[in-house]
């Protein structure tokens, strides 16, 4: 379980985490939103070593992040950044071997392999395991990484926009994939996500952060209200339930809101096409 | 059969696959005997493919090189002379070669490595200038009735030191940086101070005895002719107690995957690319001491290591790229001493004059028109 007490994080003399504290449940799905710049990569960064803080510190299991031997947490915590680029030419299993690194220290054994053979299998990328990793577009990469992050079977996972890259199905496919994981083996996964309405749908908690400072830790059904986005991200939305999910749309035409600021069209509707703005 | 060779060349792709999707079965084959010599032929590609049989083919390139420099025009000689001619003045060179070719090759690839660049070298930090500057300052400062200390132990040590106390200074960014912006910071550091250490050069040699200046110059080019046997023996010490804390190949591997990823993966980043960069320094520092620079050797070695092996490992492409800088190096020293000095060729290539080619110049040569090659290859892929 992680925890976070007072975590504050400067560029400059900007803070991009100011005094956040708060806990992730174990064996769900989080996502962190906010705007851009809000602090969420800074967040996940800090939680997985790759950023130092200024103040505050980082619980994993009630130890102190800072405690624990590096090869020892990379068992438990595995993370993905945004931009993953490398000048080596990899292919897909070769990548996706480099997962079972924590527990083998690259000489595999049979059962690593198995459980490559398996990560691939579960990110349907067994076809093309021997594909280099240049030749794939932009989901299959993505892919191939989750898969390296499933090969590495630790009980965290933090990944830092996932759905980045990711055509609509692709991107509905990787959150039922993520869903699958932590329903099935108990993992708890971490992630920061742009698409509210993804996170709507598939997350068991939603945190929201702004300016660096916490604004919310709630599940989906209280998060997904006008009000609540409106003071997050500044944007009119209107929220609809869809097939018991709660969805926001905020593509919405400024010019026909009502008095209230409730959003009644879509962007560009044929109503106000020939209102004056 | 043209089919038949381009699954031969594309040698990506693993055997398995060749077994089962190879254009070869679309091929109608009619005899038996065409289908027995496709199996063979395949075998032998398989077997050519295979990461370990690269290394000893490399090896064996390596060993015909080496004899060839050893043992030619000796066949046929009285004993004593074949001996005095091997102990006295080939055994030192041969030495110093394989030195060389040891800090080049190991030096590169794990510079490549921390700074995930295929066209980087360590040169760029500056240490054949940080070298030319003590030599020319030792010139500059002291004259020419110190002219003997250049040759001596004394000022190879001197070098050493003085060129990993630099290198040292250059690494503190990345102490307190890590990560991609420390090695940027790294790189931008290292180029300033070896264009600071090359005008202040050029300003000492303009100031210089032109004779005393002729003894500079023959600095300015790598030469393995006459090695003192004493610096041999300390650089020998000084790289086979670095080689010691050499990280294990693997996690080198993981090294290479980027900061994040390898923290993800347990990796320490920032140790292990000072560790690196702290053996680079005195490798580099050592070889360029005992030799002279060497600015495209490594990048040649390295580039050509990775595109035989194609593989990413560095337990094989380390090795390779140290057999492929021997060989280069051997070669290279083989043609100045026996076919450019030859009757033959001074009479129909150098128009009767005998020429004396550095062997700076024949590999910087080769290596400058490779680097031309991968800077155009490199721009291809970012299109």
């Amino acid at each position: 379980m992680f925890e976070i007490k007072n975590l504050t994080k400067r560029y400059g003399t900007r803070k991009v985490l100011d005094n956040v504290s708060l806990s992730f449940k174990t064996g769900t799905i989080t996502s962190l939103v906010g705007a851009n710049g809000a602090g969420k990569s800074t967040l996940l960064s800090c939680m997985a070593r790759l950023l130092k803080q200024d103040e505050g510190d980082v619980f994993f299991e009630g130890k102190n992040i800072k405690e624990f031997k590096n090869a020892e947490i990379a068992k438990r915590v595995a993370s993905l950044r945004q931009n993953n680029t490398f000048s080596i030419r990899l292919t897909v299993r070769e990548l996706v071997a480099f997962g079972r690194f924590p527990h083998s220290k690259g000489r595999l054994t049979k059962k690593d392999d198995e459980i490559i053979d398996r990560a691939l299998d579960y990110m349907s990328m067994s076809h093309m395991k021997d594909k280099y990793i240049d030749q794939l577009s932009g989901g299959e990469r993505q892919r191939v990484f989750i898969a390296m992050i499933v090969a590495q079977d630790t009980d965290h996972i933090l990944l830092d926009e996932p759905l980045n890259n990711l055509d609509m199905k692709q991107s509905s496919s990787m959150m039922k994939i993520l869903r699958n994981i932590v329903d099935e083996t108990k993992k708890t996964i971490i992630i920061v996500i742009h698409d509210i309405n993804c996170a709507s749908c598939y997350s068991d908690e939603i945190v929201a952060l702004k300016n660096g400072k916490l604004m919310i830790q709630a599940t989906p059904e209280e998060f997904m209200k006008e009000e609540v986005i409106k003071e997050i991200f500044e944007v009119d939305c209107k929220i609809a339930d869809v097939a018991g999910n709660k969805i926001c749309v905020y593509h919405n035409c400024e010019n026909c809101a009502d008095d209230e600021g409730k959003v009644l069209h879509s962007h560009g509707c044929a109503d106000c096409a020939d209102k004056p703005l | 059969m043209d089919k038949l060779e381009k699954t031969f060349d594309d040698s990506q792709a693993p055997l398995e696959q060749n077994k089962t999707q190879s254009p070869i079965e679309t091929i109608e084959v009619t005899s038996t005997k065409k289908k027995k010599t496709n199996k063979v032929l395949l075998k032998i590609g398989a077997f050519f493919k295979k990461p370990y049989s690269k290394l000893v083919i490399c090896s064996a390139v390596l060993a015909g090189v080496m004899a060839l420099y050893l043992f030619y025009g000796l066949l046929g000689l009285p004993r004593e002379i074949i001996l005095f001619d091997l102990v006295e003045l080939r055994l030192m060179p041969f030495a110093a070669m394989v030195l060389v070719s040891v800090c080049v090759g190991y030096s590169t690839v794990t510079f490549q490595t921390v700074t995930n660049a295929r066209i980087l070298t360590p040169g760029v930090l500056g240490f054949e200038n940080i070298y030319m500057f003590i030599q020319t300052f030792i010139v500059f400062a002291l004259g020419s009735a110190y002219m003997f200390l250049i040759s001596g132990t004394e000022n190879f040590i001197i070098s050493v030191v003085a060129m990993v106390v630099v290198a040292g200074l250059i690494f503190i960014p990345m102490l307190t940086r890590g990560g991609t912006k420390g090695v940027f910071t790294l790189l931008l550091v290292g180029m300033i101070l070896s264009t600071f250490f090359a005008s202040l050069t050029t300003l000492m040699q303009y100031r210089i005895d032109p004779d005393e200046f002729l003894v500079l110059q023959a600095l300015m080019f790598p030469s393995f002719s006459s090695p003192n046997s004493r610096i041999v023996l300390v650089s020998a010490i000084i790289i086979l107690v670095t080689l010691l804390f050499t990280p294990s190949a693997r996690r080198m591997d993981v090294l290479s995957l980027g900061r994040e990823t390898s923290i993800s993966l347990g990796v320490n980043h920032k140790f292990m690319s000072i560790r690196l960069l702290v053996m680079v320094a005195a490798l580099v520092s050592v070889s360029t001491a005992l030799a002279g620079p060497m600015m495209f050797l490594g990048l040649l070695a390295a580039n050509l290591s990775y595109q035989i092996m194609k593989t990413h490992k560095h337990k094989y492409t380390i090795p390779v790229a140290i057999l492929i800088s021997a060989v280069a190096v051997f070669t290279g020293q083989f043609l100045i001493e026996h076919v450019f000095t030859s009757p033959w060729i001074i009479e129909n290539i150098f128009g009767g004059r005998s020429i004396t080619v550095p062997i700076a110049v024949m590999i910087n040569f080769v290596g400058g028109i490779y680097f031309i090659i991968l800077l155009l290859k490199e721009r291809k892929k970012a299109k």
